[in-house]
């Protein structure tokens, strides 16, 4: 029997949990105290998840020496520009009210907000040449741009770090699975 | 503890309605008596649009690390705190130290209602009706000595009872401080209630420091412990990053946090369109309380 969708798109529905749980809260009006807040942060944890999720094929696919992983690599990438663009969006509209002046303020004077921007200006270009099209094109170069992933996964992290004001529980914990996940290509490399 | 009866609870909504009246009473009166019955600091130069936030967000939107990191934390994890009985012991330089039963403590100084702006130093904001009674009630009883500069508050340490004590995530107990003529200012205040209700643990129970100018943090909750001190004591928040936390943490916009913006704050209850606000220099008790600091660089003394 022919499944009804393939795995790629199964892989793309779940994809959507952060949209279609946020939606919930919404429509059950179930937020808390601070709901721009809480949205912001929503978006920002799932960015790092996806982020994590991204990086994590790599790997899979060495353990397993299967490359029945790769194709999801680009629809969790896309994913992961997808949560960080709404995560921006929402703190420059719904918490800033497209208030420019105070945003560039913000960005220029505090480091983890210009830590966020960088790092999702350096998606852009991931996103833009993320089509099989844009590979062929790009040849070796491909790759080289493609590794500017670690440096997101890094800033990600420190603008998380460089916003919690004491508990800095939540940001190690992604700190040390990207770490993991870097140590583990590290490793099969050499081999 | 005083039990109040359910029936003399006022709903939130003629709390509410109080406001608009207390405004309109307000608007009449060409300056504000501290210390009458009702503290009007919060309606004295505001819009209308500023309105009590509600009793559930103030009672579950809580920084009260002695209960965990999260907002949620404190009311989830408080149920086990025991406020009775309590005592409150005053001490140090002081002609005669005394130690009040919480009973004596509600007993002696009467409470009043306060309606106070609260500002967060992560950029949120509250408007309150605490019931309390001033400081300097409390202080005068035991009569400073000439050696009394500043007050250090102490917080209760019970790390069975409280859970985020067992972890090392501040330097426990909770400690704050305040110069004694801060402390003695009118707008300070010692609370035990709120929505003239009897003060939730997660707020703080059964007795705590509210003082409306400074970060919310220097507000600290559960108080067992004033001492009367001759040197700058060192606050919980210092100790963890004196960079970031200076001993006057008066709101000011105009000084940031290091690491992010004090130049406008989400007021908690605001509709999700509405627009953060600007911050008010003293978070608008400049008035009151800038007479305090006159000559003094507020960037330096941050």
């Amino acid at each position: 029997m022919k499944p009804y969708f393939s795995l790629q798109q199964l892989i793309f529905i779940i994809a959507l949990w952060p949209i279609a749980s946020i939606l919930y809260t919404l429509i059950n009006n179930n937020f808390g105290a601070n709901p721009v807040e809480e949205v912001i942060h929503h978006f920002g944890k799932w960015t790092l998840i996806f982020i994590c999720l991204t990086l994590s094929i790599t790997p899979l696919r060495r353990i397993t020496k299967s490359n029945i992983w790769l194709p999801f690599r680009k629809t969790l990438g896309l994913f992961t520009f997808f949560y960080a663009s709404i995560h921006l969006l929402s703190y420059i509209g719904l918490d800033h009210h497209f208030d420019w002046n105070l945003i560039l303020q913000n960005t220029i004077k505090h480091k983890y907000v210009w830590v966020g921007v960088v790092a999702w200006l350096l998606l852009v270009p991931l996103a833009i040449t993320s089509s099989k099209k844009m590979k062929i094109i790009l040849k070796d170069n491909w790759f080289k741009l493609h590794r500017l992933i670690y440096v997101i996964a890094i800033l990600g992290v420190l603008h998380y770090l460089w916003l919690v004001k004491k508990d800095i529980t939540q940001p190690v914990i992604y700190g040390l699975i990207i770490g993991v996940l870097f140590l583990l290509r590290i490793r099969f490399k050499k081999n | 503890m005083k039990k109040i009866l359910s029936s003399e609870i006022t709903p939130e909504h003629i709390y509410q309605n109080r406001r608009s009246f207390i405004k309109s009473a307000a608007a009449g009166t060409a300056s504000l008596m501290l210390g009458s019955f009702f503290s009007l600091s919060a309606s004295s130069n505001t819009s209308s649009s500023e309105k009590l936030t509600s009793y559930k967000d103030i009672t579950t939107y809580n920084n009260y690390y002695e209960f965990g990191t999260d907002k949620e934390d404190p009311s989830n994890n408080s149920g086990k705190f025991k406020i009775s009985p309590w005592s409150i012991t005053i001490e140090g330089e002081v002609e005669q130290a005394k130690t009040f039963s919480i009973e004596q403590i509600i007993k002696n100084f009467p409470s009043e209602e306060r309606i106070y702006r609260l500002r967060c130093v992560e950029g949120w904001s509250m408007v309150i009706p605490w019931m309390g009674f001033s400081l300097s009630n409390l202080l005068k009883t035991v009569s400073p000595t000439s050696k009394a500069k500043f007050v250090e508050f102490i917080s209760v340490y019970r790390p069975e009872e409280m859970i985020g004590q067992q972890s090392k995530i501040l330097d426990w107990p909770y400690r704050e401080g305040l110069r004694l003529d801060e402390a003695m200012h009118p707008l300070t205040i010692m609370a035990t209630g709120l929505y003239g209700k009897n003060l939730p643990s997660q707020n703080g129970a059964p007795i705590r420091l509210v003082v409306p100018w400074k970060y919310g943090f220097k507000s600290a909750k559960a108080i067992v412990k004033i001492r009367l001190v001759e040197n700058i004591p060192i606050s919980s928040w210092m100790n963890a990053s004196p960079a970031e936390y200076g001993f006057y943490s008066n709101v000011n916009p105009n000084v940031d946090h290091p690491r992010w913006s004090q130049a406008t704050e989400r007021r908690i209850g605001d509709s999700f369109f509405d627009p953060r606000r600007p911050t008010e220099m003293f978070n608008g008790y400049a008035n009151e309380v800038s007479n305090l600091y006159k000559g003094m660089d507020l960037r330096k003394y941050y």
